[in-house]
């Protein structure tokens, strides 16, 4: 089975050498195949992206009545209408970041067995479930861009003005990064299935830690002053140390202009390196795992 | 009626000694429901680091709050115990023709379809949900008097009835749909306007949308009123919100029946 895998590897794959454009018309191949699967049950994909809209609405709700009985102007640095357009911005970096099903999936096709096809065949899986996951998030961002395009019009007013174009392509390049770390975190856990045969508790305590630690719930700068127990160092410092948080959190910080000049050089610098950490980790554990997983049967 | 009872206590002890078979997979589950919940708590806390009150002279400071979280924690979870692994699995009957085989038993099929799975890991978070209010009640600046405590329990079980009725309502359009992938999704979304007191939906666009959430889909009153009746002085003008929700409950439950019977007789196999 891994001789087939390491094949695999060399067609499509993110360290391909060998004949690039083949590998590249392989991936547009698996890229144009994923968006029509995801055309197919088109009605319940966009019910479900409408929906997703409404937990904000309890959250802006939920501060304003805050803000209202407080005689506060900010909270850790952010009004009501910064935390307004906060919320409305992980929305946009969730968009990108979040990988719904990888990793259960992941895990399923390593149980069930079906991942071997993808050790027998000229096709690198991560690579496939990378084009995969791109198309997703394609057939998403149309079908997105009408219920985005309409909450962010209504709600223009929450938001500060436009920031300069420097800022602007910081919060593009940490989209971006957001995405592929988002990709490569979850498939690297999706790759714990190699290892242990059940890992939905796992995926669920991996969720719960990225919704706390991501900033979906609130602007993490609130957790500045919370002490840890270690000298010096607040739960906010200790968060930054982790990967989590530019999955949500720092586009949106970039965006409203809580991170600035050299902290976000830094910053984007950081990411970067989290980016190629977790593309070795998941190139690790797919290569490690093959060698040592079993498929029996026809 | 005792023949279904006793139908329900035999599902009840098959999932308790499929739970038992796998006590390790149930610990797991119940600590994570159980981290869900601190997470939201820690919130929560976070939330009253900023502010003595939600809403100005609402009447939910800290204490006030954590009684409503409470309540909250408790009406979902019996819910979350009783009625929604059933409804979890209701879509792939639907899509795959397993219903058909539910339909053909000599028993109501709502019950079956609603209540033959039931996740006891759930009730860890209702044990909690008694905890938080056992600790939030002795902080209250107004003690609940004893009618409170003859109410409350009525009125939680109002609030099942009618997150039970919009779940079986959901069901339906299921049944309609053939395929509802977000029906899970649509429930949390619908419910989580639930999780604060109504008096945050203020203002041009918060007042529709709470009298919406009050009459039409009458999702406010699943925890509003009974944690009011506990957490807030009880006045005259206490009352019709307490008759208003056990109408609601009784109206949902019967509404609810009808939707899904006359969405059973539209059904048409999917299996072969």
């Amino acid at each position: 089975m891994s001789q087939a895998g390491a094949t695999g590897d060399d067609v499509g794959g993110l360290f391909a050498t060998r004949r690039p454009l083949a590998g590249l018309r392989t991936w547009l191949t698996m890229l144009a195949i994923c968006i029509e699967e995801r055309l197919v049950y088109r009605g319940d994909f966009i019910l479900g992206t409408l929906m997703r809209f409404l937990p904000i609405v309890t959250q802006i709700f939920l501060w304003t009545a805050v803000f209202a009985a407080t005689s506060r102007p900010d909270i850790a640095g952010y009004s009501r209408n910064d935390i307004v357009a906060y919320y409305l911005l992980t929305m946009v970096t969730r968009a990108f970041s979040s990988m719904p099903g990888l990793s259960t999936g992941i895990a399923r096709s390593i149980r069930d067995g079906s991942v071997k096809k993808y050790l027998v065949q000229p096709v690198d899986y991560v690579s496939f479930l990378l084009a995969a996951r791109v198309a997703h998030k394609l057939v998403y961002y149309l079908v997105a861009l009408l219920p985005f395009g309409l909450v962010f019009f209504l709600c223009r007013s929450y938001f500060p003005p436009a920031p300069d174009a420097a800022t602007i392509l910081a919060f593009l390049a940490a989209l971006a990064m957001s995405f592929l770390l988002g990709f490569f975190m979850e498939a690297a856990l999706g790759m714990l299935g190699f290892w242990f045969l059940e890992v939905s508790s796992l995926m669920f305590a991996y969720m719960l830690v990225q919704y706390l630690l991501s900033g979906h719930m609130f602007p993490l700068d609130m957790l500045v002053g919370i002490p840890t127990g270690l000298p010096g160092v607040s739960l906010a410092e200790v968060v930054r140390w982790l990967p989590f948080h530019y999955t949500a959190y720092f586009p949106a910080a970039v965006w409203l202009g809580k991170i600035r000049e050299a902290d976000l050089t830094a910053a984007l610098v950081a990411e970067a390196a989290w980016v190629v950490v977790m593309i070795v980790v998941c190139r690790l554990a797919w290569w490690r795992g093959t060698r040592r997983w079993s498929a029996f049967g026809g | 009626m005792s023949r279904y009872l006793s139908i329900f206590w035999t599902f009840a002890r098959a999932c308790l000694v499929r739970d038992m078979t796998f006590r390790a997979n149930f610990v797991l589950e119940c600590v994570t429901s159980l981290g869900w919940m601190a997470m939201n708590l820690a919130f929560y806390l976070l939330v009253f680091q900023f502010t003595s009150e939600i809403g100005a002279g609402t009447g939910w400071s800290k204490a006030p709050f954590f009684a409503f979280v409470a309540t909250g924690m408790i009406i979902n979870a019996v819910v979350q115990t009783l009625f929604m692994p059933s409804a979890e699995e209701l879509t792939e009957l639907v899509r795959t023709g397993g219903l058909d085989a539910v339909l053909v038993r000599p028993l109501d099929a709502q019950f079956l379809l609603s209540m033959h799975r039931v996740d006891f890991s759930s009730l860890a978070n209702g044990l909690v949900g008694i905890g938080l209010l056992a600790w939030a009640v002795p902080r209250l600046d107004y003690p609940p008097p004893p009618i409170a405590w003859v109410i409350y329990p009525l009125l939680i079980l109002c609030g099942v009835a009618i997150l039970y009725g919009l779940i079986i309502m959901l069901a339906a359009a299921t049944i309609l749909m053939g395929r509802n992938q977000s029906l899970y999704d649509f429930w949390f979304y619908i419910t989580n306007f639930s999780r604060y007191p109504a008096e945050i939906y203020a203002g041009p666009w918060g007042g529709p949308l709470r009298a919406a959430c009050t009459f039409v889909i009458p999702i406010l009153l699943v925890v509003n009123v009974p944690a009011r009746v506990i957490a807030q002085p009880l006045t005259g003008q206490s009352w019709w919100p307490v008759a208003g929700t056990i109408l609601a409950a009784l109206a949902t439950l019967a509404i609810s029946r009808r939707v899904f019977q006359s969405a059973l007789a539209k059904y048409r196999s999917a299996s072969s």
